[in-house]
């Protein structure tokens, strides 16, 4: 086990550096620059050069790249010249990612709850009206683009009718002490209800949008897999032994269905927070997403590295817990 | 397992319980829990002396010391922190009287004699004199390079310049309430540049304790010193509180204020980076107002109840030409041809807001030195083919660049209003090569580095002079119009100097009208003015008292809010 865990750490930190290597490149071959976004229509040839210069932008790329991974080495991954002009682009990243992992874990939590119980009753009703009505509806979860879904959602609970904030993470002006970033988790800690309360109504949108990925995915899996176990000569023998209907399902049909689901779940944190790219910015929520978002638009090279970067971290991290939960729950892995 | 079980139970509850003991909440007990009332889903509609004005803004400030900065965004914030010496007039762009009650210069220009408000405090307690002026001056004067650089002290280095060529010669307070500042040369544009928003005044104190003029360059970006993160201390109506690092700048109104008190208690700046966005909160009541709400979204607005306040035009959109990215662009008759085959009376009719003029040259009428003798250039397609023949260049094809991922005050929507000019053109039988580049990604470095022959750009003005304008455009040898290329170039720069070097009003305004006249003649015409847009400012139905201005420099402190 700890070998298989060695191993895939290596091919983490060689991943890693493969990316940054090629991300800082890519940036910097892409038209315009921060020189640019920072000077706009104010600027003049010679005082956007005295910028570049200033800025080490004039630089080769190898001599950039260098001195870039030099700071790297000493904790300083830049300085934002675009999201949040003079903040360390890893604090950017720090400020905004309980945001994130909060809308993330709700979308997911969302889609868990919906996706494993209805794709287990979808695979024993196969064929019915039920089966047939949720696997269209998946189909149209995989279908339609999240930001459309976004657009929907707000105009509709937000606009239309009122019920819930159009956009945000909390109202602005309501005073909540903020303890680990987390909004909802803090108002809980605090005992601020209200503010928790708050921050829940303005997760709730976006969350569902941005759950509707993850669930159609995790139900398609769910349904297929519960259909292929149910067939098992396991499954049968436990049926002839006169288990309970209860233990069979739990013990020997979910518990084996589940392992493609969970691995599943780590790939699909990767649509995640690609979804929130989107999600984030019909939605004003100040995460990861919206920052990357802005970071494109003002080529802010030390936020998007820094982001960019992180949200890779993040991807391979959970993959590889996945696979490690993976490895501990189905004992052949470990072995192969 | 059920041990298992009772043991990852008991370590979730411990674990609750440990991060619930040492998470205690900091509000006041005055607000008290749950009640709701700060926190309210709508903004306003409490008492209006102690109401919160909430206004949706569509960025982050980039600094909170207005010397570093140059976007409006910021500017919108810092105007209600700070005052300058020189104001503008509420809805106007005349100068009024700010921090100084009044001013004379000596006849040669040079010596500016300020004096000053009485019994002004500044936020930090401290008192506002002729000391803390002079010493406000020789703080900005004094810039490291990184202050120097134009992305951050970018009206300075523009308006008074750093080291020997420097406007700024010194400042004495020749008594508690009097300072003498000395130029070096005569300029138009002084004092009337100490009211845009960058010079506002701030505390000596605080600038010194908070290290102001502490901007470094770190890598690839610049880090800014305290004061300009967390202490920004002026003299305004309202108080920096915070800025939570993502959504809310929050402002408190300032008690001590010399002037009238505030009409609302605290502003809140929401960043919503979406438009949208923008209207959707203001239409759910969650903001009370908005800037440059897009104008599709006008009728719409105020079908809902809401008040679209429309500033007079203070701004351009011009078609420039630039010859030395295209050599043909050097023959006159050219451009006059292209100039009178865009029908501009229906651009503007069809692609820009309600009350938005055609223009007639490179300044608005409400700028000192515009020229109303100047003829427009007719909307004539069959002039603009003869003109393409005598030049020999009936099959003429050009290069037309437009930005992407952007709109502006004077450019609501950069692709329609490329649109209209390229069938325009190709009425008259010009071929267009589209060029469509994001604003940040390619199409600012294209336009100034003389790489784009026809391209879309403008400018709002900061303050109320035709230099503000026509140097933005036209000054030095690398301009976005190429002029260098054409034959008029050293009159043209001669025009320039010697409108801004006239001391007398009267004499400059006139030798302005004159250049503006010369730049619209048939043989000098280096671009094509087209428009004056009215930008807009939205407000919820309950708020009151909110003046427009031309410059968008709207004060927040007259505002109150209904039930």
């Amino acid at each position: 086990m700890l070998k298989f865990v060695i191993r895939r750490v290596l091919q983490m930190g060689l991943a890693l550096f493969m990316l940054s290597l090629l991300l800082f490149a890519w940036l910097r071959a892409l038209p315009g620059g921060p020189v640019s976004a920072l000077l706009g229509e104010r600027g003049s040839p010679e005082a956007a050069a005295d910028l570049r210069r200033q800025l080490g932008l004039d630089q080769p790329l190898p001599v950039q790249y260098v001195r870039f991974v030099q700071r790297a080495l000493d904790g300083d991954f830049g300085i934002s010249t675009g999201v949040f002009r003079g903040q360390p682009a890893i604090d950017i990243f720090l400020t905004r990612l309980p945001a994130t992992v909060e809308l993330s874990i709700f979308a997911l939590a969302i889609a868990l709850t919906l996706a494993i119980p209805l794709g287990y009753i979808a695979a024993r009703r196969r064929g019915g009206v039920l089966d047939t009505g949720l696997v269209i509806s998946s189909l149209v979860g995989v279908a339609v683009p999240v930001f459309f879904l976004a657009f929907v959602l707000k105009y509709l609970f937000a606009v239309r009718w009122g019920l819930l904030p159009p956009s945000g993470y909390q109202t602005a002006g309501i005073d909540a002490t903020r303890v680990t970033g987390f909004a909802v988790l803090d108002g809980i800690l605090t005992r601020e209800w209200d503010a928790s309360w708050d921050a829940f109504r303005h997760l709730l949108l976006p969350a569902i949008a941005l759950s509707s990925i993850p669930f159609a995915v995790i139900f398609r899996i769910t349904r297929a897999s519960v259909l292929d176990v149910m067939d098992e000569d396991y499954v049968r023998t436990a049926r002839a032994k006169g288990l309970r209907a209860p233990v069979i399902r739990v013990r020997h049909i979910m518990r084996n269905a589940l392992i493609p689901v969970i691995t599943i779940i780590g790939l699909q944190v990767g649509a995640l927070l690609a979804g929130a790219v989107l999600t984030e910015k019909v939605f004003a929520f100040p995460g990861i997403g919206q920052a990357l978002a802005l970071g494109f638009e003002t080529r802010d090279y030390p936020v998007l590295q820094v982001l960019i970067m992180m949200a890779a971290i993040i991807y391979i991290v959970v993959n590889l817990l996945v696979d490690i939960a993976y490895a501990l729950i189905d004992p052949r892995v470990r072995t192969k | 397992m059920k041990n298992r079980r009772v043991a990852i139970a008991a370590t979730s509850a411990a674990l609750a319980l440990v991060l619930s003991s040492c998470a205690e909440s900091e509000r006041d007990d005055s607000s008290g829990e749950g009640d709701g009332a700060s926190g309210s889903e709508d903004a306003g509609g409490a008492e209006a002396s102690d109401a919160t004005f909430v206004f949706g803004a569509a960025g982050a400030p980039t600094t909170f010391d207005p010397f570093y900065a140059s976007d409006g965004e910021t500017f919108r914030v810092t105007r209600q922190i700070f005052q300058n010496l020189v104001g503008i007039e509420p809805g106007g762009t005349e100068f009024v009287p700010e921090l100084a009650t009044e001013w004379e210069s000596s006849e040669d220009g040079l010596t500016w004699t300020f004096q000053l408000q009485d019994g002004v405090t500044f936020h930090d307690g401290e008192p506002f004199d002729a000391e803390a002026v002079c010493y406000n001056f020789e703080r900005w004067a004094d810039q490291n390079e990184a202050g120097q650089n134009p992305s951050a002290a970018y009206y300075y280095g523009n308006d008074f310049g750093f080291g020997e060529d420097s406007l700024y010669e010194s400042c004495t307070a020749t008594d508690e309430m009097t300072a003498e500042v000395v130029l070096t040369r005569a300029t138009g544009k002084f004092p009337g540049v100490l009211s845009q928003s960058s010079y506002g005044i701030s505390s000596p104190a605080a600038l010194e304790e908070y290290d102001a003029n502490g901007i470094e360059v770190q890598g690839e970006g610049f880090t800014f010193p305290e004061y300009a993160t967390d202490h920004p201390t002026g003299t305004g109506p309202f108080v920096f509180d915070s800025f939570d690092g993502t959504s809310n700048v929050t402002l408190t109104r300032n008690d001590d204020f010399w002037g009238e008190q505030a009409g609302v208690q605290e502003i809140i700046f929401r960043i919503i980076s979406d438009e949208t966005a923008r209207r959707q909160e203001l239409e759910s009541g969650t903001i009370n107002g908005y800037d440059l709400p897009n104008p599709v979204d006008w009728a719409g607005l105020e079908e809902a109840g809401n008040q679209v306040l429309i500033r007079d035009p203070f701004n351009i959109l011009y078609l420039a030409l630039n010859p030395v990215a295209d050599p043909q662009l050097e023959d006159p008759l050219i451009r006059r041809a292209l100039y009178h085959a865009i029908n501009r009376e229906e651009l503007v009719a069809s692609q820009l807001p309600d009350g938005a003029e055609v223009a007639t040259q490179f300044i608005p009428p409400t700028v000192a030195g515009y020229n109303e003798s100047i003829e427009p250039y007719a909307y004539d397609p069959e002039a603009a083919q003869d003109l393409l023949e005598e030049a020999g260049a009936s099959d003429l094809t050009i290069d037309l660049w437009y930005p992407t991922e952007v709109t502006r005050p004077y450019m609501p929507n950069p692709q329609a209003i490329y649109d209209a000019v390229a069938a325009d053109w190709e009425a008259v039988g010009v071929t267009i090569n589209p060029v469509a580049r994001p604003w940040a990604g390619g199409y600012i470095d294209g336009t100034q580095q003389s790489q784009a022959p026809a391209f879309f750009l403008g400018w709002t003005g900061d303050l109320n002079s035709a230099d503000n304008f026509l140097c933005a455009f036209f000054c030095g040898e690398d301009n976005q119009f190429g002029t260098s290329a054409l034959p008029f170039q050293d009159e043209l720069q001669e025009g320039l100097r010697a409108g801004d070097a006239e001391p007398d009003e009267d004499a400059r305004t006139a030798l302005y009208e004159e250049l503006n006249a010369q730049i619209m003649s048939e043989e000098w015409l280096p671009g094509l003015p087209l428009s004056h847009s009215p930008p807009a400012i939205v407000v919820g139905p309950n708020v009151e008292g909110l003046i427009p201005s031309p410059l968008t420099a709207e004060d927040f402190s007259t505002i109150t809010l209904s039930e």
